[in-house]
């Protein structure tokens, strides 16, 4: 799915900072990336490895505190230090969000029609009336039954995946260019995930939405998206369309993450999932190393060095910062962690 | 609903019934004999018994309580011993005085609370939170029956912009009724102001650091209706709740306050009543008090549902 036409969402050099007490803590160091129209860009990385705070950073949806640097321009704009009315006009038009918890994130007090309904007022200055009729249209679109009756119930009265299924229909009311999903199929049963996944599948391919998917989840990635961009304390590592990074992970944290997912035709009990030895490491100081040294197999002292730059590896479209990529040989990772 | 009402109908008149007997038993338990206050020079015990005769207090408790309640099921709430005019119309004088002190304290309390509490919810850490914060601890802190004594030292005497005492009823002058009750309901009502402020500003940080607001914020909404239509609705639960918890501390702070502002209103009439032993009154006044707080907790309850869709009156016991 992926097109030569300029991206939609260009993030280049992407750092967000906190201060804290005891220092300057770097949650997202110099991340790009770029969305092409219609296209289904997996994020996946471990908890706190700067998914989030990547996604969050695109609207300007962070804490005041937080400081940002780099550029994303949406359709060319440049978001980045934009005004809060700019990015008001932006956020759930252009570019829309998915969270993780459908429960929590819609307000428990206002029926699902008006939540939807809202976005709809504000940006399309709709009325009351014609935003509820519009809201069952949308709940129509993401799979809901009986819409009509359905407009009108609260958060509570639905099912997580119904829920879910809302909070789509809310993000795209205004048929945004870019979906951001973070962890969207996280609090879900795994058949409702496939139900979830099919739903934004669904819409990219109507609405020719792009769409960021956040997840830890690689069978989701595998499942959804087009390209895959894996992070790791804050950086991208490697970034390579879909299928090449399954067939043939080149950094070795990407290599380690997929032998410690379950693949089939392994046998349980006699093989035992590999792990990745050691911790995510603080994110306090970003050394001029390799943020993945001290877990790396591989690693030497140009790692602990200096900080390798994301190269290409071969293959369409495909790097990954690591000074000693994994061999092309596509089982080699499966093969040494056996 | 139907079934909810039926229950909490019979559980308030359960509760009445209660209140009426410990009313009924407890102003007779009280030191102190209402044929000797009533006799005067008089104390001859044929004199003495002929009062108790009229009044019916020499009957057995148990036959005098039937005799009341009978008269009370009737809207009868007896005479006064003291005055000799019928309760009824006292009440009818003395209520809206102080309903409509309370009322008012009420209205000026919430509308001050809920809003110092969005404010230094929304300005967390900036000075307009530590006035708020330092407005609240003083409200909280200073005894009303003091902070009115100023009001009228200051504000009425010094100045002579509000009356020190009197009342207007609101049918003959409107205005002039406001000019005098205005400043007892803003003494009456800073206790509570503070209190709603507190409890306002915790709901609210809550709801400001949830998932909700931050989903509201991403649909690109006004810093208004996200503060507004999102956080504060589901922070008003809490707002409600210690308005109706209060409401007890209100109505004995409504006596007091009465009394320093001289309202002929129905605290002035439960101490002089207390004062005097005269039992028809206490009776009446201690039994319309439990009866209003029954009524407005009912309505606190029922506006619980409209707040929150989550939570649904049922006739099942909680």
């Amino acid at each position: 799915m992926t097109t030569a036409s300029a991206p939609v969402l260009e993030i280049r050099d992407l750092s967000v900072s906190f201060p804290t007490e005891t220092g300057t803590v770097s949650a997202v160091d110099g991340v790009s990336l770029d969305l092409a129209a219609g296209e289904i860009v997996g994020m996946v990385g471990e908890s706190g490895c700067g998914k989030s705070v990547t996604a969050m950073s695109l609207a300007g949806l962070l804490p005041g505190s937080a400081r940002v640097t780099g550029s994303v321009r949406l359709d060319g704009t440049q978001l980045v230090g934009a005004r809060e009315s700019a990015l008001r006009r932006v956020r759930g038009r252009e570019i829309a969000y998915i969270f993780q918890e459908p429960m929590t994130s819609l307000n428990p007090v206002l029926s699902v029609g008006r939540q939807i309904g809202e976005v709809l007022q504000v940006h399309e200055r709709m009325s009351r009336r014609a935003a509820r009729a519009r809201a069952v249209e949308l709940l129509t679109l993401v799979g809901i039954p009986s819409a009509a009756q359905r407009v009108d119930s609260y958060p509570h009265q639905l099912s997580g995946g119904m829920r879910q299924r809302v909070m789509i229909a809310m993000a795209v009311a205004c048929g945004p260019k870019v979906l951001v999903a973070d962890e969207p199929t996280t609090a879900l049963d795994v058949t409702v995930q496939a139900g979830i996944l099919q739903v934004l599948r669904d819409l990219r391919d109507r609405l020719g939405t792009s769409v960021l998917i956040i997840t830890h989840d690689l069978g989701v990635i595998a499942d959804i998206a087009d390209r895959v961009v894996v992070m790791y304390a804050g950086r991208v590592v490697e970034r390579a369309p879909a299928d090449d990074l399954f067939a043939q992970p080149r950094h070795r944290y990407t290599a380690g993450l997929l032998s410690a997912s379950p693949q089939p035709g392994r046998h349980a009990g006699t093989d035992r999932l590999t792990e990745i030895p050691g911790l995510v490491p603080v994110l306090a100081s970003q050394p001029d190393a390799c943020t993945f040294a001290d877990r790396c197999p591989a690693a030497d002292e140009q790692c602990r060095a200096a900080a390798p730059p994301l190269e290409d590896v071969g293959g369409t479209d495909h790097v990954a910062a690591c000074w000693h990529p994994c061999a092309t040989a596509p089982t080699a990772a499966q093969e040494a962690n056996r | 609903m139907a079934r909810y009402l039926l229950t909490r109908a019979w559980q308030s008149a359960l509760t009445l019934l209660m209140s009426t007997i410990v009313v009924f038993v407890g102003v007779r338990a009280l030191p102190g004999d209402p044929a000797l206050a009533l006799a005067g020079e008089d104390r001859s015990p044929e004199a003495l018994e002929a009062i108790r005769r009229h009044y019916g207090l020499d009957q057995p408790l148990p036959v005098q309580f039937a005799q009341y309640v009978e008269r009370m099921a009737q809207g009868d709430f007896g005479v006064s011993i003291r005055t000799g005019t019928p309760v009824s119309s006292m009440l009818t004088t003395a209520l809206p005085v102080t309903v409509e002190l309370s009322v008012l304290a009420i209205l000026i309390a919430a509308a001050l609370g809920v809003g110092a509490g969005v404010l230094a919810a929304v300005r967390r850490g900036r000075p307009a939170e530590w006035l708020a914060n330092g407005l609240a601890l003083i409200g909280l802190s200073v005894p009303h029956f003091w902070l009115g004594l100023l009001a009228i030292l200051y504000l009425s005497v010094a100045t002579g912009l509000f009356p020190a005492s009197g009342f207007v009823p609101i049918l003959e002058d409107p205005v002039d009724n406001l000019h005098h009750i205005v400043l007892p309901a803003v003494i009456l009502g800073t206790g509570l102001a503070a209190i709603i402020m507190r409890q306002t500003r915790s709901a609210m940080l809550d709801s400001l650091s949830s998932d909700y607001v931050r989903t509201a914020k991403a649909k690109g909404l006004r810093p208004r209706a996200v503060i507004t239509r999102h956080a504060l609705r589901n922070s008003l639960i809490v707002v409600v709740t210690v308005v109706g918890l209060q409401l007890g501390g209100l109505i004995s702070g409504a006596v007091v306050t009465e009394q320093i502002f001289g309202l002929p209103g129905f605290g002035k009439m439960t101490i002089d009543a207390v004062f005097q032993r005269d039992y028809p009154v206490i009776q009446a006044v201690v039994l319309l008090t439990a009866a209003a707080y029954i009524v407005i907790n009912f309505f606190v309850d029922l506006l619980y549902s409209v707040i929150d869709p989550r939570i649904r009156v049922t006739g099942d016991p909680a």
